[in-house]
């Protein structure tokens, strides 16, 4: 067993950041759409998948980012148009469906790549690490970590100073009133579930770079998400960012003290939390 | 919630019912005197995992609240007689000490999970469960990590499939009777009455919390013996089976034959085992059969087969 150093430390952090980019979407969603979307993590990792393909055929990290997030956000379209509509309403119904569906993607991104691990490329002045407080530490981490602030300040502002942020806030309270005043809520939905996935391909495309692709990190993700969005609260993103940090911190704990049971290190706080405040430490009742 | 349908009790719906129910023992009672010894283990395999679905039903239908933990309760129970069995001990023990695991991991979730209900317990059930996976594929010096443990469970009268798809028939048959007796019992009935309203049991004086806690860990009781079943079935085990496509499958067995029917489970695990097989004849893709069936029935009859059934002849008269 050993203590904890800076650059763990570091590590958990820009964890964190990527989880939050990931579970912000994921929250996004669940607030306002209150569907749970269970295909969240295989949204991830064709992100990653198409992250990968873009930037290794055009040699740009930008433009595999952006392949990314618009080929996931289509994806969530598709999802939401053509099958999610029939099921509206239906809230168990709903995420058992995105549950299927996420076992399909999953199937098919393992058809199309394998069992093999992909790592997205990225650029060169990424590459490499800085020196400082004495220490060594990769640039890229360093970067995921400021994108996660990025991307923050960005939903924070989108939801907090612009019209269509103040239609999705006053949809998490109360929809029907939204529909009442003449607004077409069906396409902030819409919406919202697109960027809700762009935020998960964005995730895809940047863990990509640094945790690689595989076929099963959708589950682990997906999981990660959920921890953060239990412990966070439902559709609150200051929620989401104080949960993804309280997770990627718990999982640099667990894995450097006790690697066997890394799991616990992480759900048990979480199932504790929830059992004092079971919407979590910034949700509000439905 | 909005899966189940209530349950009635009128006349020849009834005879019908019973008609059926006999139909199916009776087909489970004697298709191995005639099938090929492959096909005998297919539907030995289909009776343990009914007995499973049966335990997400308990749940997911006459108590309202879905889980998506079960496949991993089911398989705490697998791994510790397979353990047992590979330690030399005897496999009652291991049978016995394997059902107390999954009773107690179903206490602890239960404890946990029963403060929620809707979505957020399907969540946290499905997050409590990867626990489980999580540790099985990490706690490589007893688990055996990816590549599993094998042993000998099965006790030497059992040995031959005949036999003990017998000795299963018989273990699964009292199992149903004593599920059919539970959610039947004033017990069970209080279970309905907390799925259609929460708030009115308590105004009444339910404990409710106790009541989900019971149902929790009795729901788990019966996964449990079936996953025991299972580690004599299959000698092996490894983080597959305690995984989610395990307690998916086992929640979509239910949701397939009908929740809150508990027989349907008979029939979600026959269609599940039976196509799973069929599929893997032609191509490897189950996982994507098994994502777009779940797909279709979320779509198409969520009510199940038996719940279809059921809407069909209450619409004819």
């Amino acid at each position: 067993m050993s203590g904890l150093n800076t650059f763990q430390l570091l590590n958990g952090l820009t964890f964190a950041a990527l989880l939050f980019i990931v579970a912000s979407g994921f929250t996004l969603i669940f607030g306002l759409l209150r569907i749970v979307n269970l295909a969240h993590g295989a949204l991830y990792l064709l992100g990653g998948y198409a992250g990968y393909v873009a930037a290794s055929t055009t040699g740009s990290f930008l433009v595999g980012i952006l392949a990314a997030m618009a080929c996931v956000a289509l994806a969530g379209l598709a999802l939401d148009q053509g099958l999610l509509r029939f099921v509206r309403g239906y809230e168990l119904r709903q995420v058992l469906l995105t549950l299927g569906v996420a076992f399909v993607l999953n199937d098919m991104t393992l058809v199309i790549f394998g069992g093999d691990t992909y790592t997205v490329p990225t650029p060169d002045f990424l590459r490499g690490a800085v020196r400082f407080w004495g220490l060594f530490y990769p640039k890229y981490r360093l970067f995921v970590l400021a994108l996660g602030v990025v991307v923050f300040i960005a939903l924070w502002l989108l939801l907090n100073k612009t019209r269509l942020g103040a239609l999705i806030r006053a949809g998490v309270d109360d929809p029907e009133m939204i529909a009442a005043m003449g607004i077409n809520i069906r396409r902030v939905f819409l919406l919202t579930f697109m960027l809700g996935a762009a935020l998960a391909g964005l995730g895809g495309a940047v863990g990509g770079a640094f945790l690689t692709l595989y076929p099963s990190a959708d589950a682990e993700i997906l999981v990660f998400s959920l921890a953060v969005v239990i412990i966070g609260g439902r559709g609150s993103l200051v929620g989401a960012a104080v949960g993804a940090l309280i997770v990627g911190l718990l999982n640099t704990v667990g894995q450097v003290m006790f690697p066997e049971f890394a799991y616990f290190v992480i759900f048990g706080p979480m199932a504790a939390i929830l059992a004092f405040c079971p919407l979590g430490l910034f949700g509000r009742a439905a | 919630m909005s899966l189940s349908s209530p349950a009635s009790t009128d006349g020849p719906k009834v005879t019908l019912a019973r008609v059926a129910i006999t139909i199916g023992a009776l087909a489970f009672a004697l298709l191995p005197l005639v099938v090929p010894i492959y096909q005998v283990s297919i539907l030995t395999e289909i009776l343990i995992f009914a007995v499973l679905a049966m335990a997400v039903d308990v749940l997911a239908g006459y108590t309202g609240r879905t889980p998506l933990c079960h496949g991993a309760i089911f398989g705490v129970a697998t791994y510790v007689v397979v353990y047992w069995s590979q330690m030399g001990g005897s496999p009652y023990v291991g049978v016995l000490l394997g059902v107390m695991a999954a009773t107690l991991v179903a206490a602890i979730f239960g404890l946990l999970a029963i403060r929620t209900s809707g979505v957020y317990f399907l969540l946290l059930t499905l997050a409590l469960g990867m626990i489980v996976w999580g540790v099985c594929l990490r706690w490589t010096s007893v688990t055996g990590g990816e590549n599993g443990l094998r042993g000998t469970v099965r006790p030497e009268a059992l040995a031959g499939h005949l036999p003990f798809y017998y000795a299963v028939f018989a273990v699964v048959g009292l199992i149903t009777i004593v599920m059919w007796r539970f959610v039947r019992s004033p017990f069970g009935l209080t279970l309905r009455g907390i799925r259609d309203s929460e708030s009115r049991m308590r105004a009444l004086g339910y404990d409710v919390s106790l009541h989900l806690f019971l149902a929790f860990t009795i729901s788990g009781f019966f996964a449990g013996l079936a996953g025991a079943l299972y580690a004599m079935f299959n000698d092996f085990v490894s983080p597959s089976t305690v995984a989610l496509s395990q307690s998916v499958e086992g929640l979509l067995m239910a949701i397939t034959g009908g929740v809150g029917t508990l027989f349907g489970a008979f029939i979600g695990a026959a269609a599940i085992i039976g196509l799973e097989n069929l599929v893997s004849l032609y191509t490897e893709r189950w996982q994507s059969v098994l994502g777009l069936m779940f797909i279709a029935i979320m779509i198409f009859a969520p009510e199940g087969v038996i719940g279809r059934v059921r809407d069909l002849l209450t619409r004819r008269r």
